[in-house]
């Protein structure tokens, strides 16, 4: 009897918890599917996630771009400005970390308090002043504003949680190595970064995933259609002036998630575990 | 003999001056590695707000120099600027109903991934994919076909009789519409009550049990209380969060229809970047900060009356 109830309650369970996730993902399928869809389709037979046809010629279509642009150009852009902003926010974040958590210097409380009165500050604060500096710097139109503030320490977060978890490495390794005649980057290089090796691999994929959907700074930084990544390309194609073409829209818009998916299948033991040790949204 | 407090006094004088030299070297070391962040501290952080709380002051439209006005865009922005009123509703409004919305999803979808059913982890990954795609333009593009004229949702009301909307267009529904965007990307939440979750001890459900809890008491005096810390985070972050979203508001919307979806970020933007009034911009940002910083302190405040800490009962936390 109470295994029968106890079957039931399964049951019900895995049909509630399945037909849930099938409406949380359903948008995202939708989407797959009407990339691979006939063009007129995606309207008249819009609820459906099953295409009439398989048609790849939206991806043809939309990987032309507009203009004389393809979006072979936005993705390399994206590429690069991705990879420098991962470098940059790697070596500043690891760098500062350790002079935080492991040196003493003075006004050492002081300043780590300004660090993290920093990581909640809203972007809209700073982006204006930081606009008319770029402007004057004559860095708009360049990939520098985007790429220079991981450079420098730009995502307060990220070493934030460094601090954190070099703080939980036992100082004796320190020690060991002072011993050994180790100097302080010594120790950094030979001891400290080895070992934040999780640490690091949680930096570079949040690093990467923020900064290859990030929308908002390459939309006040660069103009120029040349430079667009794959974010602002994306905008351009859904001009609401012009007549949206939405096939070839779709497959971008997919074809623009495929990083982040990828990089979510193979990480997601440490997507999860970033996001719930440190509150990463 | 009489060399000797000379000596002392020369050792003295030798172990001070190393003591300071060692000083000043630490001083250097530890600045030569936080020095990436201090430059952009000051460079981008600290130089910018304090510019940008001067041109608050001004009029400037990057063309001419700023010009001192006062508190003439404060006041302006107050007392001339009905759409400043409309957005600060519109932004309350969609922050007072998303956030709590969200947290509590992501707490129910918690619970349910915690029951210990089996493929929980497999379905805690799968309610978290649409969180992967967070802001991005892709989203935008999904809801605004799904949420179109021909969008999906039309087509499934239809096949009940229903005839939808153009859910964008119609001014009752298009905030409900971005409301309903940010509760779907409840994975965030969700992992960190999870790991929350994991953090009560069985024991205090057994000793429930055995005292005749029913499932509504374990939830209000056990579960709830011990994960007011959990609550307490992802409160702060959703609702500075949510007073920041911009991408949604600005590619599916665009504030329309009639400013009903012009969420405080969208404002901002199109002062400073659409119109290039900088300056009031600046106002506007100054404004934002403080209600953030107001609603911030808030929640910290009251936090200690109902925020439960396990260290504090005298046990250490499990962590």
């Amino acid at each position: 009897m109470l295994n029968r109830k106890s079957t039931l309650s399964a049951v019900l369970y895995h049909a509630f918890i399945i037909g849930l996730g099938f409406i949380m993902l359903y948008p995202i399928l939708w989407m797959f599917v009407s990339s691979i869809k006939p063009e007129a389709e995606i309207f008249q037979n819009a609820a459906s996630l099953i295409p009439s046809d398989i048609k790849w010629e939206n991806y043809a279509v939309g990987w032309e771009g507009y203009g004389q642009y393809d979006f072979g150009l936005f993705f390399k852009n994206s590429i690069i400005v991705t990879s420098l902003v991962v470098v940059g926010t790697l070596f500043s974040s690891s760098l500062v970390a350790y002079g935080f958590a492991r040196l003493t210097f003075k006004f050492q409380k002081f300043l780590f308090a300004c660090l993290l009165g920093t990581v909640m500050l809203p972007v809209q604060v700073v982006v204006i002043p930081q606009y008319i500096l770029y402007h004057k710097l004559n860095w708009i139109d360049t990939f520098l504003p985007l790429v220079v503030p991981a450079f420098v320490g730009g995502a307060a977060f990220f070493i934030f949680l460094m601090v954190q978890f070099i703080r939980g490495i036992p100082r004796e390794l320190d020690e060991a190595a002072v011993i050994d005649g180790c100097s302080p980057f010594g120790i950094f290089w030979h001891v400290i970064l080895p070992l934040c090796k999780p640490a690091l691999i949680t930096v570079t994929i949040f690093s990467f995933m923020w900064t290859w959907d990030d929308f908002f700074t390459p939309l006040i930084f660069l103009q120029d259609t040349s430079l667009y990544t794959v974010a602002l390309g994306l905008r351009g194609f859904m001009d609401p002036d012009a007549m949206t073409a939405w096939g070839p829209l779709i497959a971008m818009s997919s074809l623009s998630l495929l990083p982040q998916f990828i990089l979510f299948l193979f990480c997601q033991k440490y997507i999860v575990k970033g996001i719930a040790t440190t509150g990463i949204k | 003999m009489e060399n000797v407090p000379v000596q002392g006094g020369k050792k003295r004088q030798v172990v001070e001056t190393t003591l300071k030299q060692r000083t000043i070297r630490n001083n250097l070391i530890g600045y030569a590695f936080i020095s990436p962040w201090l430059i952009g501290f000051i460079g981008i952080i600290v130089g910018p707000m304090l510019y940008s709380l001067y041109l608050s002051f001004t009029h400037y439209d990057l063309l001419s120099a700023p010009s001192w006005i006062g508190m003439e865009n404060y006041i302006n922005i107050f007392t001339q600027d009905p759409r400043f009123w409309t957005t600060l509703k519109v932004t309350f409004l969609f922050v007072f109903i998303a956030v709590p919305l969200r947290l509590i999803f992501a707490l129910a979808i918690a619970m349910l991934m915690n029951m210990g059913f089996r493929g929980a982890g497999v379905y805690s990954l799968i309610y978290y994919v649409p969180s992967i795609i967070g802001g991005s333009v892709a989203v935008a593009v999904i809801w605004r076909q799904i949420f179109g004229r021909e969008g999906a949702l039309n087509h499934v009301l239809a096949w009940f009789n229903i005839e939808g909307y153009n859910w964008f267009a119609h001014p009752d529904y298009a905030l409900s519409v971005l409301i309903l965007l940010i509760v779907w990307q409840f994975g965030s939440p969700m992992v960190i009550f999870l790991a929350g979750l994991r953090q009560i001890p069985s024991e205090l459900y057994e000793a429930a049990a055995v005292d005749g809890a029913n499932a509504f008491h374990r939830f209000f005096r056990i579960t709830i209380p011990m994960l007011t810390p959990v609550i307490f985070f992802n409160l702060v972050f959703a609702v500075i969060n949510g007073f920041l979203t911009f991408t949604q508001a600005f590619l599916i919307t665009a504030g329309g229809p009639i400013d009903r979806t012009l969420l405080y970020a969208l404002y901002l933007y199109q002062n400073a970047f659409e119109y290039f009034r900088m300056g009031y911009a600046s106002a506007l940002a100054w404004i934002l900060l403080l209600i953030i910083g107001i609603l911030t302190a808030l929640i910290f405040l009251t936090s200690k009356k109902w925020v439960y800490y396990e260290s504090e009962g005298g046990k250490q936390g499990a962590q």
